[in-house]
Parts: C-alpha cells; structure tokens; sequence
C-alpha cells in the first residue's frame, strides 16, 4: 500500500515537471471552456449534459497521451528494472501507476468545475445529473486510462503505446454504432461493449448498477492485463 | 550471504549461462568477469529477482528470491548496468522516492539519504536534476541509491563505466570500503580493477564458470613457477653458470636471440615462492658481468583472463573443475 502510494505520487509529481502534461492538461481547459460556452449558448440549458457527451470524445484522444509514457518510458529508460528488483511487488506497480495518471485526470476535471459553479451562478441547474455525469466521466476516464497503461506495458516505444490505446478506446467507442449493423449476437455483444451506451445513462442522471459494473470490470481487466504484460516481461527479459 | 546454485539460463534456444554456482560470504567483494556476451549482465538480473532462471537457486540472507522473494530483495542493492534513473527527478527526491520502495521508515528516511549521499559524494548536487547532471555523477547517484535501506548484498554492474580517473578511485575505494561489511558482486572487464577491489575473482566466459579463486592465486597458477628476467653483458656460457650457482634456480634459458653489443636476456625459472632477485645481482656483479636490467617476468591478471577465456574447450573443462 506504501509502496502504491509512493509510485502514485512520483508519477503525479512527474505530471507537473512534464511539458507535454501542461500542454494537454492548457489544451484540455481551452477545448472544454470553448465548448461549454458554445453548447450553453445554442441550448440556453444550465446542465452539462451536451458537455459531458463532449469529455467522452476528448478523453478518448486525450487519455493515450497521458499514458503513453507511464511503462514504456520505464522500459526503455531501465528503471523498471529497478521498480521490479526492489521489495515491490507488481501489482503495486500497476496500482501506482495507476492512481498516479488518474490522479493527473482528476486534476484535470477539477479545473472544469468552475463550469458548473457559473451555472449556479448564472441559473438554477439540476444538480443530480451534474453529479452524475461527473462520475460516468471519471469512469470513462478511468478506463481509457487503464487501457492506456495496459498497452504502455507492451512496448518500450510511446508512440505505439499511443496508438494502440487509442485503436481499442476507439473500437469500444464506436462498437455500439456498429452493433446497430450486425445480427443479434454478435451485435448484443458488441452493444455490450460499447463504452458510450454505458456512458450515456450517467450524464442523464442515472446511476445503473450494470453501467457501474461494466467500467469496474474494464478497468480491472486492463490492469490484470497490465499486471501479466509486466510479468512475462520478466520472463522475456 | 549469497548463495548461488547450478544456475542455467535459455533465450529460447540459446544457453546463455549454465551451470554457475558460486557462493559469496560477508565481508567479500567477488569480482565478475568475463568477455561481453559471457552473461554477466543475465547471472546478476537472476540474481537480483529481476528474472527467473531455467534451473537452479539463488539465496540471499537464506531467503529464495523466487519464492520469498519480497524477503530477499530487501536484502539487495542493485545497481543495474545502465544506471537507470527518473532523469526528471532532483536527487533528494529521487533517493528519497527509492528509499520509500525500500521500504525504509519514515524516521530513519532522511538520515540514510544523508548518509548514502555523502558516502557517494552527492550531497552537493542534492538538489540538482538528476537530466542536468554528468555521468559521474549520475553513477554515483545509481550507487548511492543502491546503499539505501542498509542492503547486505550489493550487485554492482560494471560500477565505474564512464568515470574520469579521480572518480573511478574513489568509486573503487567507496566498494572496497563497503566490502569489508557487505557481500558484493562486482562485474566488470576492467582487469586491474578486480586486482585492486576484489577479493575473489569469478570468470565466466561463453556463459560457463572457468575460474574461481583469489586474484593472486589465478596468477600464481598459470605461472606455474616464479621467473625472473634478466639482462646480462657478457659472455652467455659464464652468465649462465653464474646463474645457475645461485640458490633456487631451475633453469637459464635465453629470452630471444637478440644479442647486441654482448649483451643478452635470460629467463631464470625458479622453485615456486622463492625470490632469486637479491642473490642473483650479488652473484652476477661478483662474477664481473654487467646487470642491465633484472625484473620478475610478470604474468599479469590480464594474461591469465586471456588464457582462460581463449583456450580449447576440452582444456576449458579441466580448468573449471579444477576451479570447482
């Protein structure tokens, strides 16, 4: 747990010396506050349901930038080698690089809270689907997240590490377009998987205890994926 | 302290080390050497846990670093061939961020940062990001991340790569200082280094164990017995009875045909331990010749690791058992 949290925060700490995180995270703030005005200006609505739709999208190019470096820089650099001689065990290391880069996103959406404090301001929204909206970010976030770092564990070259996150955040994305193309199994099972039908009940302003369950277990899936790529890694060493 | 069993390695088809066993004991630094590509740099990652070997075992402070292996890892400071460090991080933050995966108390955090720094002569550059610093220091940074949490077992991989020579003494003398309390594994090509640090020597070549034995005895084994050089004027049938006179003495032999101005060079063999230099320029001053020059033939270190690294493979068995 100690050793979780001290990784977790290294990696947090190594957000804030990095360029590229700053970029993203001014590139972040610029895109949501451009759309937030445009969206609240075409729908004279105070909610944030058109805004929540929108994360969805930015998180699915965003996501793969801020998890590219997580393992395939430590591959490349050797410190992982270190990471895994040392008395941590490699479910630490994936946890820790884990809270590291979600705690990053966090940030990240904390900065966007303003949005919600002007509409207070400014109106009278309905602050239930506000909070849950959040949370069915946070979770999508979340997953694209441990994508990302399943796929940073496979390579020791960031730019693949990017692109493959962003191919299975994508294929996720779309499957439920798809799935409106293909027959019932494989098309209940594609609609299954479609990250944004589970999305979409969150910024409604409802919590689904099958939507919870879905992003819980992809996350989960991609960190035991991560979890195993570290350990055959010792193996190919 | 280390105790390394019948270890053996595959890369798929390729044996990369076979059957190492050798076993290092506090208070010892074992010198690990060997040609590039012999598995080195595969014998230590097995050793630290980094991965598992084919077969065999390793201990480390009785505990299996396969099966306990959080037990055993604490026990080791490692440092890795390529000094890996978070190039973004100052050093105190690193060494601290390291010290914390060793799991060193809180209390007794910045006391051992202190001292790991000030025993690499770090602790002016504490400060600095570990990107912006030289190479030497940045070896330096590795090692004294490997000293955090008291390990008793230090692997160091090719320590002293990339220091300028005022560093590389002092990294020296920091290792032979560690390796009066600590076990250490030290691997390198540098041979007058394994002289001056090591106190056992372990050579592997093409993955194979070929040696293992104190610098000094590799040396004296290969010589055989003593021999000493000497360049003589005079006439060689009066030198050379004058030699042999001289108590100890084997035999004379002319090094070389190369004669000018009666001058030439012997090679006096002599009963192993025995040091001829004193009796002989007495005997041959007294005989009326002239001493030119007169020195132990040396076989260095490095004659012994060519010889051993080079020879046929039947004779390389002999020499690993005889190691054995």
């Amino acid at each position: 747990m100690i050793n979780t949290l001290a990784i977790a925060e290294r990696e947090l700490k190594s957000f804030f010396v990095s360029t590229v995180a700053w970029v993203i995270a001014a590139a972040f703030m610029a895109i949501t506050g451009l759309l937030f005005a445009v969206l609240l200006l075409n729908s004279n609505d105070a909610s944030l349901r058109f805004l929540f739709s929108n994360l969805s999208v930015i998180f699915l190019f965003v996501a793969p930038f801020l998890t590219m470096r997580l393992l395939a820089e430590e591959i490349r650099l050797g410190t992982v080698e270190l990471l895994l001689t040392n008395p941590v065990r490699d479910v630490e290391v994936v946890l820790g690089k884990f809270l590291g880069v979600f705690g990053f996103v966090l940030v990240m959406l904390a900065m966007t809270l303003y949005y919600p404090a002007l509409l207070y301001i400014f109106g009278a929204p309905d602050p239930g689907p506000m909070a849950t909206g959040y949370l069915g970010v946070v979770l999508q976030a979340a997953a694209f997240l441990a994508i990302g770092l399943a796929t940073s564990s496979t390579t020791e070259n960031q730019i693949v590490a990017a692109f493959l996150a962003f191919a299975i955040n994508l294929v996720l994305w779309l499957s439920e377009s798809v799935s409106q193309f293909v027959g019932p199994p494989l098309g209940a099972a594609l609609k299954f998987l479609s990250i944004t039908s589970h999305f979409q009940d969150f910024s409604r302003g409802v919590i689904d205890t099958s939507h919870l369950i879905f992003f819980i277990s992809v996350i989960a899936a991609a960190l035991f994926l991560t979890y195993l790529s570290l350990q055959t890694r010792r193996w190919r060493a | 302290m280390i105790d390394v069993q019948d270890l053996t390695k595959d890369y798929g088809s390729r044996r990369a080390i076979s059957g190492i066993s050798f076993k290092v004991e506090r208070g010892e630094v074992l010198g690990f050497l060997g040609p590039n590509g012999a598995g080195k740099t595969t014998t230590m990652r097995i050793i630290t846990g980094f991965m598992p070997p084919t077969s065999g075992t390793v201990t480390i402070a009785g505990f299996d670093i396969f099966r306990q292996s959080m037990e055993a890892r604490r026990h080791v400071g490692y440092l890795p061939e390529s000094v890996p460090l978070y190039t973004e991080m100052s050093v105190r933050g690193y060494l601290d961020f390291m010290a914390k995966i060793k799991g060193v108390p809180r209390a007794r955090r910045s006391e051992q940062i202190d001292r790991a720094m000030e025993a690499t002569r770090v602790q002016d550059r504490a400060k600095q990001l570990i990107g912006k610093l030289s190479k030497g220091y940045r070896q330096r940074v590795g090692l004294s991340q490997a000293l955090l949490g008291d390990p008793d077992v230090l692997i160091l991989d090719e320590p002293t790569v990339g220091l300028d020579p005022r560093q590389i003494t002092e990294v020296r003398d920091l290792i032979k200082e560690i390796g009066r309390d600590h076990a250490v594994i030290l691997s390198t090509h540098i041979l007058p280094e394994v002289s001056m640090v090591c106190s056992r020597v372990l050579i592997v070549d093409d993955g194979k164990e070929v040696a293992v034995d104190t610098p000094e005895n590799l040396v004296r084994q290969l010589r055989g017995s003593e021999a000493v050089q000497v360049s003589v004027r005079g006439p060689r049938a009066g030198v050379m009875d004058a030699i042999r006179a001289v108590p100890h003495v084997l035999s004379v032999s002319l090094a070389g045909d190369e004669v000018s101005d009666g001058v030439a060079s012997y090679t006096v063999a002599t009963d192993p331990g025995a040091d001829v230099r004193e009796a002989l320029a007495k005997a041959l001053v007294d005989g009326g010749y002239g001493l030119l020059e007169l020195r132990m033939a040396g076989v260095s270190l490095e004659d012994v690791f060519l010889r051993l690294t080079t020879e046929e493979s039947d004779e390389d068995d002999e020499a690993g058992e005889e190691a054995a």
